[in-house]
């Protein structure tokens, strides 16, 4: 009896397993679906039925990356001219007739978002855990309020600020400025520093610091040389969810940002347009994109859960 | 310096940012919700901005355009809450069982909820593509349009969510399935406790404010929803009539800025009578 009792439930286990197994691949379909495109060799993009087996081509990246102009139908180059071609331009030759005639808005757009996702996430650790170790420590009247009003700020829907942002912003010539959008990141990502690094430092025992300051450190240097290196995980962990939000966010880069200080997630759509039926590019152009924040993800995996939650949870 | 001046001052430069760049904002805002007022004309003041009370909200609340809007957007949030709601607890009840390389299919799963909304936008809207997308051709329809039909390209967008943020609500759901006291399965073990019993007398209570929680995260965001719909369908005239779209075309396509900005206001009310009416459930929860 009990036997048979194991059996089916390993029969059910195996199921079960199966089930997640063929869920999780068929989850992951729209993301396999751009990597697939984005290495598809031009002549079969077009294609319908799809093409699912071909043999791979970074051609798609080459175009992404590049500006071209498009030699006129018939014409071929000399020989000699496509011996003398870098191995891309000939790749781009062969592959759609065009010749590569300079490097396309892709890195730069690519840059801004460096630049701003960078900028704004040192500012908001730097004056995030300073706050946040000014919450979790000092005994200041009206605590609680303060991390509330802070919360609240997060919880805003960004189209109620985004008019009178964009008149400020337009009065002080903020706009398309990289100053402008790491000044707006990091007021939008500093709430969020500091109700999680709040949590992280709240762990940490206040003992040490007791013991430091009868030593004679002063506040500031029980702040640099002991709450900094212990809290240096949760540190860690809360400027790559702020990497992540700044690196992903659109609303406000797509109204303050047009050409200088544009990032990728407000260059992109609009390319998409300009590109007409260069889907291959604009599947290369996304994933390039998306790989950052999923390769951080990856790493941030054990703390997903308090990041998302505002450090409400910590497990 | 006083120990208490210090700390203080460390809070200082978080405050004067969040000031500046959110509270200051929202109060110009309120004031420009009670004006008539273009961003695309010159400033004089007593013509534009011209205070005019409340008839910008009048407008808005008396045109049947804008119920069609505000209509739109509640259908879109129950859809897609709802969704996510049922996949993201069904699956973290699948996860619940322990096998090799479930770690690696917790990772996986949650990749979609950490990209850029716009960005998975534009994925879905090439994966639609009735011309070449694989999405008809998997599921063996024909060459439906997705994006630019005005019958569908709502539900469009709703899968892409749905996508988008299942993950969210499994992985609250997890951290909640875990935080549930063994004893309590092992006590009804012993009473021989049917699945049924189990699952409605202590699991279901005893995660019901982690479920609360991801409800009212999930329902705030999809109100607000702004970037996913522009990576789809864009904000043209075949886009689904959704409220912040509307704000962001009020108020930089036509410049009706001062309209935008009670449009905005209006938004914001109702998140936080949303937010505070599930806080409410929330706390009736965790008792």
């Amino acid at each position: 009896m009990a036997q048979i009792l194991d059996r089916k439930r390993r029969i059910l286990r195996a199921v079960v397993i199966f089930f997640i197994i063929v869920i999780t691949i068929v989850y992951l379909v729209p993301l396999f679906f751009v990597i697939h495109t984005s290495f598809k060799p031009w002549e079969y993009i077009k294609e319908y039925p799809p093409k699912i087996l071909f043999k791979p081509t970074v051609a798609s990246y080459i175009r992404i990356f590049t500006s071209r102009t498009p030699l006129p139908a018939g014409v071929k180059l000399p020989e000699e001219r496509v011996s003398q071609m870098k191995w891309y331009e000939r790749l781009i030759y062969k592959d759609t007739n065009e010749e590569i005639v300079r490097q396309g808005d892709l890195p730069r757009r690519y840059l801004n978002s460096i630049i701003v996702v960078i900028g704004s996430t040192v500012i908001t650790i730097v004056i995030g855990t300073l706050a946040a170790y000014g919450f979790s420590r000092g005994k200041l009247k009206g605590r609680d309020d303060w991390m509330f009003f802070i919360l609240t700020t997060r919880m805003l829907p960004p189209v109620v600020v985004v008019i009178p942002i964009f008149l400020m912003f337009r009065t002080l010539r903020l706009t398309d400025t990289h100053i402008g959008l790491i000044l707006l990141y990091t007021a939008f990502n500093v709430s969020f520093a500091v109700w999680v690094m709040k949590g992280f430092i709240d762990e940490i025992p206040i003992e040490y610091e007791e013991a430091a300051m009868v030593d004679g450190y002063t506040r500031f240097q029980v702040f640099m040389k002991i709450v900094v290196p212990q809290a240096a995980t949760g540190i860690a962990a809360t400027a790559v969810f702020c990497f992540i939000f700044a690196w992903n966010e659109y609303a406000f880069a797509f109204l303050l940002s047009r050409k200088y200080a544009q990032t990728v997630p407000a260059w992109l759509p609009y390319q998409m347009g300009v590109l007409g039926y260069d889907w291959g590019a604009a599947a290369a152009g996304t994933f390039i994109f998306l790989l950052p924040a999923m390769i951080f993800t990856i790493i941030l995996r054990k703390h997903l859960i308090r990041g998302i939650t505002f450090g409400a949870i910590r497990k | 310096m006083k120990d208490k001046t210090l700390m203080r001052l460390f809070i200082l430069p978080t405050l004067v940012l969040l000031i500046s760049i959110n509270v200051f904002p929202l109060v110009w805002s309120l004031f420009l919700s009670f004006s008539q007022y273009s961003a695309k004309m010159v400033n004089v003041w007593g013509k534009n901005p011209e205070m005019i009370g409340v008839a910008n909200y009048r407008q808005i609340l008396s045109d049947p355009e804008m119920w069609v809007k505000f209509i739109t957007t509640a259908k879109y949030v129950i859809m897609s809450v709802a969704g996510e709601m049922i996949l993201g607890f069904g699956l973290a009840l699948l996860l619940q069982l322990n096998f090799r390389g479930k770690g690696l299919v917790t990772t996986l799963l949650v990749l979609p909820m950490t990209m850029s909304p716009v960005i998975v936008g534009l994925m879905w809207k090439l994966f639609y593509d009735p011309n070449w997308g694989m999405f008809n051709f998997l599921l063996g329809l024909g060459r439906i349009d997705w994006i630019q039909d005005p019958a569908r390209n709502l539900y469009s967008i709703v899968i892409a969510d749905i996508w988008m943020w299942t993950p969210f609500v499994m992985l609250l759901s997890l951290a909640g399935l875990g935080a549930v006291p063994k004893y309590l399965y092992e006590a009804a073990e012993i009473d021989r406790a049917s699945w049924w019993f189990k699952f409605s007398r202590i699991t279901l209570p005893m995660i019901s404010p982690i479920l609360m929680l991801a409800l009212i995260f999930r329902i705030i965001e999809a109100f607000k929803i702004f970037d996913l719909p522009m990576g789809i369908t864009g904000r043209g005239a075949m886009a689904p009539p959704l409220l912040a779209m509307h704000l962001y075309n009020v108020s930089f396509v036509t410049w009706n800025t001062s309209i935008g900005s009670s449009l905005g206001y209006i938004m914001l009310v109702m998140v936080v009578a949303i937010t505070l009416i599930l806080v409410k459930y929330l706390n009736k929860a965790k008792q």
